[in-house]
């Protein structure tokens, strides 16, 4: 007991040590890296979103922690029976933090200038169906569709399309000005982005009077944080060697949720020995993916047997498909003519899942005869060599977009599948209409997939959230990389 | 003297010349694509040709690099292409972090050093000089970023008396920003100290025998007073040219401290240029770097000058 | 001092022959991953412990010593190979080749290796390579600068200026006269750049720009240790215990050596 009052007490000294932490209106959350500029609407780094995303800037739609499409500065909307015409009803007297009323004009200008050819629009396709943007009335928006684009509403949810105003867009970079529940006040560049409550917000006035992004990418220097209370939150925690610390520690919640990562080795099909689906099955056999999720990830995470994730709609358990078999793997080596000892290389970008899962991949190869060479690069020549020019052999990547069946469908992409078959499904899915048809060709799909392993699909990541047991309200999943604390506040 | 600042002028700017066509010319062969960088892979082609337009890289090469060296010259540094506000403002707030901390860990190093030097030289190859001099051997031998990895291991880790990394900010208060900076400004000094406490040693076992010692001795002054009024002083020189030595190591050792406490200082903020291919900043880092290593070591060299003149004959 | 040379050159044979016991022997293999028995204590099955991975940190210890010895063995023949020639051309001719020389090695001095590794990763990855050239450049003037300050002061002896007076070139005298004279010394400075190169190595690797994995380096080690430090705090201890015990060796071998050359040039090996 007595060692317990002294924790307090030094619990307490640190507290205030920190300082300024925690009265119960305002909130420090951790970020892992830091967003290069804050317009969601110019750069694709998730940090942008993980900041901005709902908290400063908000779309006609938005996404909920299920992924699901809800409405937001849109009220409410209309399709017409084509699919060609949504009509949107927008909410009335909302304003922009600097005091510009947002109207119809407003979306007008937002989606168009995503679509203009100067655009630096990270995700400008998703306005190439947009065909028109009519304001019959300053609170009504008519858009008008090229084709029929049944993701529309949850394309325009995401962050790249939230509304912005003409006389501040260029500035958002450094000073966003945006809708939503709080307002941009300061940015300490390699530290912290401050945010306070908009006290003329349009809906339910958030709880908390001031939120608080600190950049504290390095894991032990967060778990640090989290442990003296200069962080009452880490929705993204990038430490999950260190899980196992605050799952004893009655002051912290830890939420481990669903996250769209998808882990996997990418293999370049185009390029020997990949392109033989045995040499690719071989692999899969070789590799234990819970050895891996255990040493890469502390055992968070789940196994995944394509490229899809238990929380999606129609997932199949595919994970069975090719158990940790090292001598299944050399038989079918040997069958391939895959001569014991020959090299490759793996690139492995920077997250520490890609760091030591590459480590450990290339042990279990070595043990079927596989050479693996390691070579660690950055992001940006990752971006450059790998995905841009399809210059590798493997490399171990993880895919966060939510669904994205689709990368196996496109022509020359990076891992360079080609898979007629998996083509002819994939259209027969976007065409299907009748639900049951589209669960039915989703669920081929993932077989497909499994059957042919252009990649090797290791793991699903978890999302990762610890914070002060007190905070309620905060996501445990991630449908998308964002951070809402629009909901979040302290129990009493 | 004259002839001596100027050499070291040309020396400075020549230096700044080849490290500023060295790093930008190493830039431009870099494989990465700042605009790929900031839009990511699903970015259209248009979209990327639109905003290498709007950073100014399609510009030809010689252009650039004749833009960068002009606005530099009127005092310009460029601006971020990350953060989008002026690489000074950028460099200015990480500096709050490497600054203090380079100088504190200098400064607790000659605190450390001088006096023990003094007291070794004093009782030499008696037991204090013998310990002391064990104690330096060891501690030339440990590398600074360990030595903050076993701090944070015992006094964040063990004891949470520090926090283990992180820093809070000059603005709230700098009582908790000081806390921040004092594990390792210990690990950069410890280092330097064992060095520079041998340099002191040896500085004033040279002085130990002069004439001028003598001549105090004989007129009775007492031992203590002579030490610290005569030969301390004199043993000087060695010393700070020695610092000014150390200078340029601790300021690369703040790149690797930096890492191991997750301190937002210049060392950081390199890393994460180069990752994010802003390349005005990383050009602009390199740059300042080699300028201060350059400068520190005129300065050094002025100093020793200014102490005994007759160095400046002996370096021309 | 004696007992100095024979502790520094007893712990640089040790790590000498660790590094070539390393290549035929380990306790277990460096890389042999086994999950079950991940982040064990220190026991004695495995001496050091066993890392996330469970590898034998011993085994991965023992085999670091070859990355060590290497890279810094190299970098130093490096800056050797082109300091000294440079210092003694400077020291031989003096003039304007003096001042082009020892401006140069200012210059070549501003680059701190890390910097210099930085670029050189970013142009070509991270690697020994990469790690050999940083460190030589950062080496290179220091050497040049003890080349030439020990040949300048032979230069003015009575001995070599009766050879030049007797009709040797310029060339003869440094190279029969000058430079076995300055050798001791030139010894010196060499095994203490290679300490301070087994400082920057480790350095250099701590930050990712060194060695790739799975090749052990006791920089990355320590590394991967710190995003441990909570759950298991041991592992940032051996390899940083393996580090220092290699720069002390060299050290005090580079100290002892000094002694034994040339006891009253202490101060211009500095």
């Amino acid at each position: 007991m007595r060692q317990l009052g002294v924790f307090l007490v030094a619990a307490l000294v640190i507290g205030t040590g920190a300082a300024y932490a925690a009265p119960p209106d305002t909130l420090t959350l951790g970020l892992p890296l830091e967003p290069p500029g804050l317009d969601p609407t110019a750069g694709a780094a998730s940090a942008i979103r993980e900041v901005t995303y709902a908290n400063i800037f908000q779309g006609l739609t938005h996404i909920d922690e299920n992924g699901q499409v809800q409405p937001d500065l849109a009220s409410g909307w209309e399709i017409s029976k084509d699919g060609l015409t949504y009509t949107f009803k927008l909410r009335s007297g909302v304003t922009f933090h600097d005091g510009t009323p947002f109207d119809c004009s407003i979306v007008k200008f937002s989606y168009g200038r995503a679509a203009a050819p100067e655009s630096i629009n990270a995700q400008k396709q998703l306005f190439a169906p947009i065909a028109s943007v009519d304001c019959p009335s300053p609170d009504t928006a008519v858009v008008e569709l090229k084709q029929p684009t049944s993701t529309f509403l949850y394309d325009m949810a995401w962050g790249d399309a939230v509304m912005i105003a003409p006389k501040t867009a260029a500035g958002n970079k450094a000073h966003p000005i945006g809708t939503g529940p709080f307002v941009f006040s300061r940015w300490v560049p390699g530290d912290r982005i401050e945010l306070l409550r908009n006290d003329h917000y349009w809906g339910a006035a958030p709880k908390l009077k001031a939120v608080t992004f600190r950049v504290i990418g390095d894991p032990a220097a967060a778990t640090a944080a989290l442990l003296s209370g200069t962080l009452d939150a880490y929705t993204n925690f990038p430490a999950p060697e260190a899980v196992a610390r605050f799952r004893q520690d009655p002051r912290f919640t830890v939420a481990i949720g669903h996250d769209e990562g998808k882990v996997i080795l990418a293999l370049n099909n185009a390029r020997q020995p990949f392109s033989d689906v045995r040499v690719r099955q071989a692999i899969a056999y070789a590799i234990d993916r819970k050895a891996i999720i255990d040493a890469a990830y502390s055992g968070l995470g789940s196994p995944i047997g394509s490229h899809y994730t238990p929380q999606d709609p129609s997932y199949v358990d595919l994970t069975g498909a090719y158990p940790y078999d090292p001598a299944k793997a050399k038989a079918l080596l040997a069958q391939a003519g895959v001569a014991p000892g020959t090299s490759f290389t793996i690139m492995l970008p920077p997250p520490s899942y890609a760091q030591r899962g590459g480590e450990l991949i290339a042990a279990y190869l070595q043990q079927v005869g596989l050479n693996a060479k390691l070579q660690s690069v950055a992001w940006a020549q990752w971006l450059a060599q790998v995905f841009g020019q399809s210059a590798f052999d493997a490399t171990v990547i993880a895919h966060t977009e939510a669904r994205d069946l689709d990368i196996y469908a496109r022509p020359h992409y990076y891992f360079n599948y080609a898979s007629d078959q998996y083509k002819t499904l994939y259209a027969q899915y976007v065409a299907a209409t009748d639900a049951a048809k589209q669960a039915d060709l989703l669920q081929q799909l993932q077989r497909q997939l499994s059957a042919d392993e252009p990649n090797i699909f290791l793991f699903a990541l978890p999302k990762i959230g610890v914070w002060n047991a007190k905070l309620r309200g905060l996501w445990t999943n991630d449908p998308m990389p964002i951070n809402d604390v629009t909901g979040a506040y302290w129990a009493p | 003297m004259r002839a001596f600042l100027l050499r070291r002028l040309a020396t400075l700017v020549a230096a700044l010349l080849v490290a500023s066509l060295v790093v930008f010319v190493v830039l431009q062969i870099l494989p990465g694509d700042p605009a790929l960088v900031i839009l990511g892979p699903d970015a259209q082609p248009d979209t990327l040709a639109a905003l290498r337009h709007q950073l100014g890289i399609d510009l030809p090469v010689w252009l650039r690099y004749l833009h960068w060296i002009g606005s530099l010259l009127s005092g310009d540094f460029g601006r971020s292409t990350a953060y989008d506000i002026p690489v000074s403002d950028l460099i200015l707030q990480r500096m709050a972090v490497t600054l203090p901390l380079a100088v504190m860990a200098m400064a607790l190093a000659g605190v450390l050093a001088v006096p023990l030097g003094v007291a070794a030289a004093v009782r030499k190859a008696r037991l204090a000089d013998v310990g002391i001099m064990g104690l330096t051997q060891i501690g030339v031998a440990l590398p600074d970023f360990w030595v903050g990895l076993l701090l944070i291991l015992v006094l964040a880790v063990h004891a949470a008396w520090f926090p283990a990394g992180g820093f809070p900010g000059w603005w709230h208060g700098a009582g908790a920003a000081f806390r921040a900076l004092i594990l390792p400004t210990v690990a950069l000094a410890l280092p330097q100290a064992a060095i520079l406490t041998r340099v002191a040693r040896g500085a004033m076992l040279d002085i130990g025998s002069r004439d001028y010692l003598r001549t105090a001795r004989a007129k009775g002054q007492r031992e203590r007073r002579i030490v610290w009024r005569h030969a301390v002083p004199n043993a000087l020189g060695p010393i700070i040219t020695m610092m000014g030595l150390q200078f340029s190591f601790l300021l690369a050792g703040t790149i690797i401290i930096e890492n191991v406490f997750a301190l937002p200082g210049l060392g950081a903020l390199l890393f994460q240029a180069i990752a994010q291919r802003d390349l005005v900043v990383v050009q602009d880092l390199v740059l300042l770097f080699v300028g201060i290593v350059i400068i520190v070591n005129a300065a050094v060299d002025l100093l020793n000058a200014a102490i005994d003149p007759r160095l400046v004959e002996a370096t021309a | 001092m004696r007992v100095g040379l024979a502790i520094g050159g007893a712990l640089t044979a040790g790590m000498l022959v660790l590094a070539a016991l390393s290549l035929v022997w380990t306790p277990y293999p460096p890389t042999a991953i086994d999950i079950i028995h991940r982040l064990s204590r220190p026991s004695a099955a495995h001496w050091f412990g066993t890392d996330p991975f469970g590898r034998d940190v011993f085994s991965m210890v023992m085999v670091g010593t070859q990355d060590a010895v290497a890279v810094a063995a190299l970098a130093v023949l490096l800056g050797t190979a082109i300091g000294v020639p440079a210092g003694m051309l400077a020291a031989t001719r003096g003039g304007w080749t003096d001042e082009t020389v020892m401006r140069g090695a200012d210059l070549t001095f501003a680059f701190p290796a890390v910097l210099t590794a930085v670029m050189l990763t970013a142009l070509r990855g991270a690697g020994a390579i990469t790690e050999i050239i940083a460190i030589g450049v950062f080496t290179a003037p220091v050497l040049a600068r003890t080349t030439r300050g020990a040949a300048a002061a032979i230069w003015v002896q009575d001995y070599a200026r009766a050879a030049r007076a007797l009709g040797r070139t310029r060339r003869g005298v440094a190279l029969v006269h000058v430079l076995p004279n300055i050798l001791g010394l030139l010894i010196v400075q060499v095994t203490i750049q290679l300490s301070l190169a087994v400082l920057a190595e480790a350095g250099l690797s701590f930050v990712g720009l060194g060695a790739q994995p799975p090749a052990p380096s006791w920089g990355r080690m320590l590394n991967e240790a710190q995003t441990y430090i909570y759950t298991a705090p041991l592992l940032a201890v051996f390899p940083g215990l393996a580090i220092a015990a290699a720069v002390l060796g060299l050290n005090m071998l580079g100290d002892g050596l000094r002694d034994r050359f040339d006891p009253r040039r202490r101060r211009s090996a500095q």
